[in-house]
């Protein structure tokens, strides 16, 4: 009998993505869901869902899930798992979401330690809203809200999450992935599938950073937008893992 | 019901909300409320409940959305500033249809205020306080036992209709101490087929949402929302009077401008002029049917208030232009004395007072 090589995942439900041609939010929901059916837990999963391009997550995820106030997901998700520790929760949250506007809340669930997994989609731009700057924007990144360039001088420097929630001892797991190329997404899909694996041992909070396109707002074709991030965004943000529990494997 | 004991207002409604079945609670700090905090910080472990100091309110009360959409019964507390931070995850709770209990002991307002207590948040309470079309049933209580009775209350009320309740108290509530007796418990949380507890064995996924992005779905969701809302206006109207009968001014007060308003009553009985009190106890939905068939025998109506003339607007649509409506009250924390309404009694009886 022929193997099947590839197929949908389970937890992902037969729908088109509405994102735009080249976008890697697609990519990354397929990630999460393959690491979800890997490790049986889609029974016992709550997904808890941004404000940004990936709003619809929960038109694709084929499991519980709780929409989020823009950037409040870290503490909606605390919310669920005071309630049932046993279910496996995370937030799926753009830079936009998570370092501007929810900026307190994503440190605070990783300074308690909150036993959630956070997939944060890091794409320099707000998406959604069309193209405004992103406290992860880069030095002179043209933007709707940085016309002239973002002025480092006026606004500081992009914020590197992953950097600075390495400082918090709630932190366990802390990486930063890409998924420009298929090693890459081998890579990324390994860190997503650590970072659950930290949320089940009960060991604290888990964030895994992907770093992602928006060739729309970039005002980009799909392949000048990898191109783009390879050579400007992999350089400011370095991928790697930044924190990883003594006695847990990489 | 066990016997008497007597507390303070805000551990009341703590220990109320233990006996009501709440578990969960999230909040964070502010004056006149903490005792309530404290309160809940160090029973819930004791039953195995959770307690969390959230980061700031706003991060309170999405906890309590997330809380709340996975099943639990759960509270959050706060005093007015505090509460303007939650109006955002307010109308989410309301978008999403989640229950919870909401805990306001006002002070003076506004911006930083006073930490005295104000009943200004009124506005705030009753009429939306967040984006969008919705209401949170408002229970206003007037007495430490009362605040018990409303606590346990507003679980039932919450889960019955899959609807935020606010429980708007003040600070004078919050801080007197009364004898008060707990019930063995409220009624039981009804099943939630609809939370978000993870499919465990379920076919289609549950999620919680406020988001309709095409605008029929929304229209459609909305009216279902307004339709529940007349529901909850038909069935949740509650008030008391006293000395209405007879009464040619009607006094109409809630929480503890109540009490003082039914001491200027007496006062003013004991002089022989026919006054009465009106008492709203949940300030939504506001008991207009109740106050407005009193416009058929009293002569007026004093609305007294600690605001600048919040709730007088509901008086006066009670009324609906019947008879004449007026308004006395304090405000920036500062609480009228029986005295003080007793001599606008007088005046409006002896017709000196402009409506
Ligand atoms: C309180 C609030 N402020 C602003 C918005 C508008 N808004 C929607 S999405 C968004 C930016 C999202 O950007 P990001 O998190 O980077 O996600 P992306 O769209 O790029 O995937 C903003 C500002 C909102 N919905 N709520
Ligand atoms: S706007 Fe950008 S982030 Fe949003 S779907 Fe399109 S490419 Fe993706």
């Amino acid at each position: 009998m022929a193997e099947i090589a590839f197929a949908r995942p389970e937890s992902l439900r037969d729908v088109s993505f509405h994102y735009c041609p080249g976008c890697h939010h697609g990519i990354i929901h397929r990630l999460v869901a393959e690491v979800i059916d890997e490790l049986k837990v889609r029974d016992r999963t709550v997904g808890v869902v941004p404000v940004g391009c990936s709003v619809l997550a929960y038109d694709y995820f084929n499991f519980d899930c709780q929409e989020a106030a823009h950037g409040r997901a870290p503490a909606v998700a605390t919310g669920v798992k005071r309630v049932h520790p046993d279910n496996v929760v995370f937030t799926y949250q753009g830079d936009g979401d998570l370092a501007s506007i929810g900026c307190a809340e994503i440190v605070h669930a990783a300074a308690r330690g909150e036993k959630i997994t956070t997939v944060f989609v890091n794409n320099a731009i707000y998406g959604m809203t069309g193209g405004q700057m992103a406290p992860t924007s880069l030095p002179d990144q043209v933007t709707t809200t940085s016309p002239y360039g973002r002025k480092v001088d006026l606004v500081g420097m992009p914020i590197k999450v992953c950097e600075m929630l390495a400082t918090l001892d709630g932190a366990k797991y802390i990486a930063r992935v890409a998924v420009n190329n298929p090693a890459n997404m081998a890579k990324a899909k390994a860190a997503i599938k650590k970072a659950f694996e930290i949320q089940l041992s009960g060991l604290g909070f888990a964030i895994v950073e992907v770093l992602s396109t928006c060739p729309t707002n970039w005002g980009m074709s799909p392949l000048e937008a990898v191109t783009w991030m390879e050579k400007n965004m992999m350089p400011y943000y370095p991928l790697g893992v930044f924190k990883t529990p003594e006695g847990v494997a990489k | 019901m066990a016997e008497k004991i007597l507390m303070k207002g805000n551990e009341a409604i703590g220990e109320a909300a233990v006996v009501a079945g709440c578990r969960h609670y999230f909040g964070y700090p502010i004056t006149p409320q903490s005792e309530l905090i404290e309160y809940m910080a160090k029973r819930l472990p004791q039953v195995n409940g959770v307690f969390l100091q959230a980061e700031s309110e706003v991060a309170a009360i999405n906890m309590v959305y997330g809380a709340a959409g996975a099943g639990a019964r759960v509270m959050t507390s706060s005093s007015s500033p505090g509460i303007s931070l939650k109006q955002e995850g307010i109308s989410y709770i309301a978008g999403a249809e989640l229950p919870c209990v909401i805990v306001n002991m006002a002070r003076g307002g506004p911006g930083l205020g006073s930490i005295q207590p104000g009943q200004c948040d009124y506005f705030q309470a009753t009429k939306g306080g967040g984006h969008g079309d919705y209401r949170n049933i408002v229970l206003v209580p007037n007495s430490v036992q009362e605040l018990v009775d409303c606590t346990v209350l507003a679980f039932e009320l919450a889960d019955k209709y899959r609807n935020p309740v606010m429980i708007l108290g003040d600070g004078a509530l919050g801080q007197m101490m009364e004898p008060v007796a707990f019930p063995d418990k409220a009624a039981e949380a009804p099943a939630k087929p609809w939370a978000s507890t993870g499919l465990k064995g379920r076919k289609e996924p549950n999620v919680i949402n406020s988001l309709h992005i095409q605008a029929p779905d929304l229209e459609k969701h909305n009216y279902h929302l307004q339709m529940k809302y007349k529901t909850i206006k038909d069935n949740e109207r509650r008030s008391e009077e006293y000395r209405t009968e007879d009464a040619e001014l009607v006094l109409v007060a809630y929480g503890i401008t109540s009490r003082v308003a039914q001491s200027a009553v007496d006062m003013a009985r004991a002089v022989g002029l026919k006054v009465g009190l009106f008492r709203p106890i949940t300030a939504w939905p506001f008991p207009y049917e109740e106050l407005g068939r009193l416009a058929k025998t009293a002569r007026g109506f004093l609305a007294v208030e600690l605001s600048a003339g919040q709730m007088v607007e509901d008086v006066r649509l009670s009324v609906t232009g019947a008879k004449p409506v007026y308004y006395y009250g304090r405000t920036g924390g500062m609480i009228c004395s029986p005295k003080e309404v007793f001599g606008i009694v007088k005046k409006i009886m002896l017709g000196e007072e402009d409506k």
